[in-house]
């Protein structure tokens, strides 16, 4: 083989450097369709929806006169909603993924299991709220309520979380087990005080981008029969006149943020587009508050792990 | 509601127990259905809840006419939108349940075929000129506008309709093609009227149909197209004082509320409904919707006091029914 002068290796470098920027180029421009397809979706909602920024908008219910309809009952609803969720669905999904992982024998079973907990994560929305249809709200008879959005959700992000759990929980080195268990701890004491709380911040994650899907969806819910028009919110515990009972609101009648939307994009009076561009807005601001706490929580956690 | 196993029964006695009762929302009238008759509802039920302040609570959903009545059969609601009458099976599914109702007309629909403003050539129709441009024979052949008129110009025709669930469609097509959901189905078709709005707005040889609402709120972008009566004499424009009279037929039709007879007993049910029928007509104004002549409404009141429970069609939708006719009629479960 000849050897190359110093001017054909120069080449070939250049070649190369140039072949890099052009990869740099077409990934930066990308990114940047990315953001600017985001940022001109929020600047054209901020714009059009402005004039409805107001605290009243934020106090009043949905009303036939554009100006004086609000998202109270929406947003309330959403939040309450996905209260249920997490309570749901975290508790569960954490456990499940946990066990996968750490306790669960390989075998047939675990990986029909596993085959199928993928599989659930990318079955359609809908479905699952025909079957929350079916089971929450006839068969359990929880009726249209909060109660069974909030279960119909939990479901749908299940997988979600057991799979972010168990991806969390395999970054765990090995050897940190092994310690644990090589000065006698149990498995229980092992998960207890090392797998999960250095598993956290990938867990927290999960369980927030989840969230962050289900607070949009749209689909289920209307499957399962939330309002379009509801003017009152649901009973506070120990509240009102006879007293509400600590749980009475997971039964309330409710709606939430994009059913709202949706109800007044279909609306003759064009004046409601602007109430439907400035609850988009913040339906959005909620999603990308609800990532930026993962975001911040992620970083606070891993600061605090010492191996 | 717990019938079905007692494992299922036990886990809901659990959770009533863990939850505590229901009974803390007692006062609340439930009601759900069309959306063509939602916005003349919500507008009630607003304005009820605050002369009540807030002591009574009113919830109203949209789930389309036939999605409404098969939760009131089901004994789920207290009142029913319906943009049409109900039909033999849903009265089938309310006997079997145990439901009794009573039909109150609120208001009128005037669906309205809209064409650009900027289109010149047309200036009425007929029917059978509507039905040669919509029946289903026409699919993949009527393409172009003088195919239907020679006198209409030799280009193509852009059609926007209302989709193939909504009662919106049921009505049109039975008004016009003769049988209710025959259609061509070769149109731009959509459940939100905005977007057949936006569409017949943006091109010149477009036309497409919606209730006269969706037509009002947009005059400055849409014309309304007159049509001539199928008994023959001048074409009618879609207007508040045609709608009353009668004379723009066929395409006007009454749209209802049901009410549970057995609901009627519950007093905020009772008052809800006077208070509807009270208020229906200047409300109705304000939605844009064509309201009944007073007589109408303080009928329903009668049929309400005198419990005439039972619906005045039989089962089967009619075309140009006038009011008075329909409220003379004996009703029948």
């Amino acid at each position: 083989m000849q050897a190359l002068t110093t001017e054909q290796i120069r080449a070939v470098i250049a070649r190369g450097k140039l072949r890099d920027n052009i990869f740099k180029a077409m990934g930066i421009f990308c990114l940047s369709l990315a953001l600017i397809v985001i940022v001109a979706l929020i600047a054209d909602m901020v714009m059009k929806g402005s004039e409805r920024f107001t605290l009243d908008f934020f106090l009043n219910f949905a009303s036939r006169r554009a100006t004086q309809a609000g998202i109270l009952s929406a947003w309330v609803g959403s939040l309450l909603v996905m209260l249920v969720t997490a309570l749901a669905a975290v508790p569960l999904g954490v456990a499940a993924g946990l066990y996968l992982e750490e306790y669960a024998k390989r075998n047939w079973l675990t990986n029909v299991i596993e085959i199928n907990i993928s599989n659930l994560a990318a079955v359609p929305s809908i479905v699952y709220g025909l079957l929350a249809l079916g089971i929450f709200v006839y068969q359990f008879g929880f009726g249209q309520s909060i109660l069974s959005a909030g279960l119909t959700l939990a479901l749908l992000i299940l997988p979600i979380i057991i799979v972010s759990t168990r991806e969390a929980i395999r970054a765990i080195p090995a050897m940190i087990r092994e310690g644990s268990m090589a000065v006698g701890a149990t498995r229980w004491q092992t998960c207890r005080y090392h797998i999960v709380p250095y598993a956290m911040p990938g867990i927290l994650t999960g369980v927030i981008i989840g969230l962050a899907r289900a607070i949009g969806e749209t689909a289920p819910i209307i499957t399962i029969g939330a309002l379009t028009f509801i003017a009152f919110l649901p009973p506070a515990p120990f509240m009102g006149e006879p007293a509400a009972g600590l749980f009475d609101w997971v039964f309330a009648p409710f709606t939430v943020m994009p059913i709202q939307i949706f109800n007044w994009t279909s609306r003759p009076d064009p004046a409601f587009e602007i109430n439907a561009a400035a609850a988009g807005f913040v339906l959005m601001a909620m999603v990308l508050s609800m990532n930026a706490v993962a975001i911040w929580l992620r970083y606070k956690m891993r600061k605090n792990i010492k191996w | 509601m717990f019938k079905h196993s007692k494992l299922v029964s036990a886990l809901a006695v659990a959770g009533v127990a863990l939850f505590g009762a229901q009974a803390a929302q007692a006062q609340i009238v439930k009601i759900d259905g069309s959306s063509t008759v939602y916005p003349i509802t919500e507008a009630v039920a607003e304005e009820f809840q605050k002369s009540k302040k807030n002591a009574v609570k009113v919830t109203v959903g949209i789930s389309g006419t036939g999605g409404g009545f098969k939760k009131f059969c089901r004994d789920e609601t207290d009142l029913s939108n319906a943009s049409r009458p109900i039909t033999k099976k849903e009265m089938e599914d309310c006997k079997a349940a145990g439901v009794e109702y009573i039909e109150m007309p609120v208001a009128f629909d005037a669906l309205t075929v809209v064409i650009n403003p900027k289109n010149t050539f047309l200036k009425e129709a007929t029917v059978a000129e509507l039905k040669a441009l919509w029946e289903p024979a026409a699919q993949g052949k009527v393409m172009k506008w003088n195919q239907v008129n020679p006198a209409w110009p030799d280009a193509p025709v852009k059609l926007f309709g209302a989709g193939a669930d909504s009662g919106t469609f049921e009505y049109f097509t039975e008004a016009i093609v003769g049988k209710a959901k025959s259609s061509r189905g070769d149109y731009t078709a959509s459940e939100d009227d905005n977007v057949l709005v936006q569409g017949v707005s943006r091109d010149v040889n477009a036309i497409g149909y919606f209730g006269y609402a969706y037509y009002a709120e947009n005059m400055n972008k849409l014309k309304a197209l007159p049509i001539v009566p199928p008994k023959g004499g001048a074409a009618v424009a879609p207007s508040e004082q045609a709608v009353i009279k009668g004379t723009y037929q066929p395409l006007s039709r009454p749209i209802f509320v049901y009410v549970k007879a057995k609901s009627l007993q519950k007093p905020e049910v009772k008052e809800f409904v006077e208070f509807y029928m009270k208020n229906a007509a200047k409300l109705t104004k304000e939605v844009k919707y064509v309201p009944l002549p007073d007589n109408a409404y303080t009928g329903n009141l009668e049929h309400v006091k005198k419990n005439k429970i039972g619906t005045v069609f039989g089962g089967q939708n009619e075309v140009g029914i006038t009011i008075e006719e329909l409220m003379k009629r004996e009703a029948k479960m």
